[in-house]
């Protein structure tokens, strides 16, 4: 019990409190200071639209992985579904033509996310264990249907359409901010996403309150799935052939992304504005650091190293924010 | 403003767990307009009462009529359909989202697509709010708000579902003065909109203040209902005591020797400070307050599980510094905590492996464990407290609340503590095995151990202590010993708040 | 009740039963699959993960995570080979252990004193030890050059009783990890702070400290996994631990280790890695490519853990 002995005088200078919970841009832009100074080619225009490419793949994973964030879960799958949509859109299309593969891939990402957040809701299991399962096992299915070798697309003009631009924006950074920002809109306006929110924030009064908990992680899972495909799809277009072991490692990155952003891992808090710092913040550091020529290992250690000190950040300021 | 039809009757309700007969054909009832005070002891059922009729408990018997019609009341959520909402301690609330979407939880207006309309949602929230004078708006976030303020969010939730019945339970316990006249305010301005109040608690002037009839329920049984106007502290005093105290509790009969633990100006910011007592061997020192005042972190903080931010412990006369559960468990304290299932023992695990786990020196030989001493000591006090269990590997959490209450205090008393701190030793523990536990603290302190006693029941801080100490809102308020110890002296000490004015933060 | 027994009794053996019929029913499509030999080179293979489990398990009893360990093996496999040639076989052992017990300690401060979460801490050194296996090698991969002469290929590559020493290597420090689990001081404190970590730290049981040394031993269990892959391999590449914590991982929660602490052995965790390698093994054995045993893993571990969960229905907090 807390001895409020006068009128709760919290910090409420907006300013800073806003910087509290949002600390994710003060790094971003740190990232940016810093890495144009050292380097002249960082603020190029076609350096920006390069980071911005590049981040977007793990952006778009990202927006999937916040929302089931949020809800108080986590999808360690989501590279492997990646892989399959991949496989799937470039596999199929001799089959059944261009577009209908692609919708396979994409059907395939929201059916393994239904599946993923079926077995989350109602077994009971944790979802670390049911996505570590879909982790190891979709990648069996990716290596079942591809055999050891990539897959090749046939009709190379399907990779024309990771060539399309608007201005300095490729069409896979534009599906990443279309997604993200839609997505943010169902967050702060749709009831799915309150009530997402009202789940991992305090699960006991979202049950009192008779919302009904399986039916919204099943949704944010099949949307979470969804993005992967959708990922998938756009790298398999960038590329031109679908690798067994594409994605690999990238739902650890997607996890660092979103919470360097500052969406914590124990739901109820979080945005994509959030992932979109997070998600810009690692694909600046990266190619910041590759433009300055330094060797691989830097990248890895410093991005280590962010998170850590990222996560002690959290800690210090969210002691401070609110009384809980 | 009150009719006098009420809008609900409570008739004969009886409700018993294993062991215990919680509620025993209680009957009393609830008119429009009114706020009705429901009083009584811990234990003696209050909030057995208030969670039938909020719908977390089913009555084993009697019936419940609101609104002129016989009812059942199957869930939280039945029941704040039905219009009778509860507001306790833990806010069930989301701090993430806005005022007026926790107003509407789980009932917000949207159109077809899902899409919130959160004109009409924030819309509602401020007829909700403006009707009860709130100076906050419905689309601030929830989390911003001061704990008083959310406390009038849940409480426009009644506003909004056009509850008939609020039930408080202890509404005020984190309070300020303040804050207080503001939740009154708000509860006198749902009165005059005709809604039946229950108002849950242990502070009379508080009661006399605010309520228009009096209930005093005693032991599960209603003692009788009257009005406010008519009535005074001490008649409700009597009426929520009024047994021979004697008969029930064991005082011990013990010589007091010399000083174990002494602390002098002890302080942790966020909940006491300036606390300063001593206790002796063979003394049993009471520790009565109510809920909030500050007691359990005092505790804690001396036995090192808080930090002690300024003062001194004195142990058998020498300093100790702050301590931490493994260096004043080798001096030999002893703390049974006050929820046994989150703090005092490990649930999943047996006797055997509870009972060794704060004295790894006494049951091992160079790290190895001797099993076999920890059967022995299990089977010694299996014995010496009558624990019901199988075994010593039966998981604690199959066993009775009084069951495992025993295994905490076996898993202390084996090491031979000079010092055992007891925090709400006998809650939520049928009369039988309390009556034992009493007797336990008699033998412990004729045997010449310090025992220090937390508890909020009056009768039973009055039967087993030699001297109580008093808490109120992080103070100490007052010592009574001798023929002083009365429960019109205790609960004149802590119903009024702590004269001296702290200092507002 | 008839039906919680039965539950409970196959939540018990329903592993052991499910893994029976499995053996079963492989050994019926190919007569070498239960052959002593077959057994033998499937524990072969698993020793090196499974030696990494078994320090892990501590981890995961006390309700944490090690998501560091598959790195860990990386660098110090490369660390240990590359002392080979420089320091001599038992210095670059000693020096590798000690490097395993620093970096399991930075986990246990940052995840035990800390209180940092340990999915993003482990997570994050992932990454880290990776990058730093790189600035070690230069990038370049290492080699023993005396891989004949060297007596580090004892525990890589020799037999002792006719059992490969990778297998008495994992099922001994087994044994001793189990001891240490079971019956001593510590080994309580683990199940302790996993069941219960407030009354743990109101019993007077430091879970930080706890949780500190549980780090250290995961870390530990992965040097001794270095060392059977370092003289297995007689060389290291940058990635050859790549993975690893997945499999590990797998393996524990199919053993019946609750991800939530406070319960599971490691006897349990070398049966599920155990029946990992067999199931790996029997899927070759019937002409399987190597990866159709990923899709039979998942499926495993869900019905193993859903079991599992059944039995516990009531104690469950979901």
């Amino acid at each position: 019990m807390t001895m409020n002995t006068g009128a709760q005088s919290r910090h409420t200078n907006g300013a800073v409190t806003w910087l509290f919970r949002n600390h994710i841009w003060l790094f971003l832009g740190l990232a940016i200071a810093i890495f144009s100074l050292a380097s002249p080619y960082f603020l190029t225009v076609n350096n920006i639209s390069n980071v911005l490419t590049q981040g977007a793949f793990i952006g778009i994973l990202a927006v999937g992985m916040t929302l089931v964030m949020i809800d108080g879960e986590i999808d360690l799958s989501v590279g492997a579904i990646l892989a399959l949509s991949t496989a799937l859109a470039i596999g199929l299309q001799e089959q059944i033509g261009v577009w209908p593969a692609v919708l396979a891939g994409l059907l395939s990402g929201a059916a393994l996310g239904f599946f993923n957040g079926v077995i989350t809701a109602f077994s009971g299991m944790h979802s670390f264990i049911v996505t570590l399962g879909a982790l190891i096992g979709i990648r069996g299915l990716v290596f079942i249907y591809t055999g050891e070798d990539a897959l090749m697309v046939q009709d190379f003009s399907y990779t024309e359409y990771a060539e399309i631009y608007l201005g300095p924006v490729s069409v896979t950074a534009l599906t990443f901010f279309v997604l993200a920002l839609f997505f943010q809109w169902v967050l702060t306006s749709t009831r799915h996403g309150r009530e997402t929110f009202a789940i991992g924030d305090n699960i006991e009064a979202a049950h009192d309150a008779g919302i009904n908990i399986k039916r919204h992680k099943i949704i944010n899972f099949s949307i979470c799935g969804t993005m992967a495909a959708v990922a998938g799809i756009l790298l398999s277009m960038r590329l031109g052939t679908a690798e067994p072991n594409a994605g690999k490692i990238w739902e650890l990155w997607t996890i660092i992304a979103v919470v360097l952003g500052g969406t914590r891992l124990t739901g109820g808090f979080g945005s994509m504005w959030k992932t979109i710092g997070g998600v810009m913040t690692l694909a600046v550091l990266r190619n910041g650091l590759r433009l300055l020529n330094t060797p691989n290992y830097v990248e890895l250690m410093v991005m280590g190293a962010v998170l850590i000190l990222a996560l002690l950040l959290d800690r210090v300021l969210s002691s401070q924010t609110e009384a809980r | 403003m009150s009719n006098q039809t009420p809008i609900l009757t409570v008739n004969e309700v009886t409700k018993t767990f294993p062991g215990v007969v919680a509620l025993n054909e209680v009957s009393f009832d609830i008119r429009p307009g009114e706020v009705h005070a429901l009083v009584g002891e811990n234990g003696a059922g209050k909030s057995t009462l208030m969670k039938v009729l909020a719908g977390l408990y089913k009555a084993d018997a009697g019936e419940i009529i609101h609104q002129g019609k016989p009812v059942d009341i199957a869930s939280p959520l039945d029941a704040r359909h039905q219009g009778i909402l509860l507001i306790h301690q833990e806010l069930s609330l989301s701090p993430e989202l806005s005022v007026a979407e926790n107003i509407f939880l789980g009932a917000w207006p949207t159109n077809r697509f899902g899409v919130l309309r959160k004109s009409k949602l924030n819309k509602d929230a401020q007829s909700a709010l403006t009707a009860l004078g709130a100076d906050f708006g419905p689309s601030v976030r929830l989390g911003t708000l001061s704990i008083a303020k959310q406390q009038m969010v849940e409480i426009a939730r009644a506003n909004a579902f056009e509850a008939n019945v609020v039930i408080f339970d202890e509404p005020t316990a984190s309070l300020t003065d303040t804050e207080k006249d503001l939740l009154f305010a708000t509860i006198r301005n749902l009165r005059d909109r005709g809604v039946g109040i229950v108002y849950i608690s242990h502070k009379m002037d508080e009661i006399f203040d605010l309520t228009d009839r009096i209930t005093v329920l005693r032991d599960g049984q209603v003692q009788g209902t009257v009005k406010t106007e008519e009535s005074d502290v001490g008649q409700i005093t009597q009426m929520m005591i009024g047994r021979e105290l004697d008969a029930f509790f064991h005082r011990a009969k013990s010589t007091l020797g010399s000083e174990v633990l002494r602390v002098e100006g002890l302080m942790n910011t966020r909940h006491f400070r300036d606390v300063s007592f001593s206790v002796r061997q063979g003394e049993v020192l009471g520790l009565y307050g109510l809920v909030g005042a500050g007691r359990s972190e005092l505790v804690e903080t001396i036995f090192g599980v808080r930090t002690m931010e300024a003062g001194e412990i004195y142990w058998q006369g020498q300093p100790t510094g702050r301590l931490t559960p493994r260096k004043a468990t080798d001096l030999g304290m002893a703390l049974v905590p006050e929820s046994r299932k989150e703090q005092g023992l490990v649930l999943g695990q047996g006797g055997r492996a509870n009972i060794s786990l704060p004295h790894p020196n006494m049951f091992s030989r160079a790290t190895v464990m001797n099993v076999a001493s920890e059967m022995r000591v299990f089977d010694t006090y299996k014995k010496q407290l009558d624990i019901k269990t199988t075994g010593p590997e039966q998981a604690l959490s199959d066993l009775s609340g009084g069951n495992q209450q025993k295994f905490v205090l076996a898993k202390w008393l084996c090491a031979d503590p000079k010092l055992i701190i007891l925090d709400e030793p006998t809650r939520g523990i049928d009369i039988g095995s309390k009556s034992a536990i009493h007797e336990l603290i008699a033998g412990l302190a004729e045997n010449g151990l310090a025992v220090i006693v937390i508890s909020s029941e009056m009768p039973e801080v009055l039967g087993v202590s030699h001297r109580i100490l008093t808490m109120s809102e992080g103070r100490m308020v007052g010592q009574f010993s001798g023929v002083e110890m009365t429960e019109k002296n205790l609960i004149e000490a802590v119903s009024h708040c702590a004269d001296d004015v702290l200092t507002p933060v | 009740m008839k039906s919680t027994n039965l539950i409970s009794g196959l939540k018990k053996s329903g592993l052991l039963v499910a893994f029976v019929v499995f053996l079963g029913a492989v050994s019926l499509t190919s007569d070498a699959f239960l052959s002593v030999g077959n057994i033998l080179d499937v524990l072969r293979q698993v020793s090196i993960t499974g030696m990494i489990a078994i320090g892990t398990t501590f981890v995961v009893i006390t309700g944490r995570l090690d998501l560091s360990v598959g790195s860990m093996l990386t660098l110090l496999t490369v660390l240990l080979v590359d002392q080979h040639n420089q320091v001599g076989p038992l210095l670059a052992i000693v020096l590798t252990l000690a490097a395993a017990i620093a970096l399991g300690a930075f986990n246990g401060l940052l995840v035990g004193y800390l209180k940092l979460n340990a999915l993003i801490v482990t997570l994050a050194m992932l990454s880290f030890l990776q990058g730093l296996t790189l600035l070690y090698s230069g990038g370049s991969n290492v080699n023993i050059p005396n891989a004949q002469t060297t007596w580090f290929r004892f525990f890589g590559r020799s037999d002792m009783f006719g059992i490969p020493v990778p297998v008495l290597l994992f099922l001994g420090v087994g044994a001793i990890a189990a001891f240490v689990l079971t019956r001593t001081v510590f080994g309580r404190q683990v199940y302790a702070v996993g069941g219960n970590e407030t009354a743990s730290n109101f019993s007077g049981v430091s879970s930080a400290r706890t949780v500190f040394w549980a780090y250290i031993l995961s870390a530990l269990a992965t040097g001794f996994a270095a060392i059977i892959l370092g003289s297995r391999v007689m060389g290291a590449q940058n990635t050859i631990g790549q993975g690893y914590e997945l499999t590990v991982l797998a393996g524990i929660i199919l053993g019946g280790t609750s991800m939530l602490g406070g319960s599971g052995s490691v006897w349990r965790t070398v049966l599920g890695i155990a029946m990992l390698g067999f199931i790996q093994n029997g899927l070759l054995l019937m002409g399987f490519p190597y990866y159709v045993q990923w899709l039979v893993t998942w499926v495993v571990i869900i019905i193993a853990v859903w079991i599992d969960l059944a039995g516990k229905r009531g104690r469950v907090l979901a």
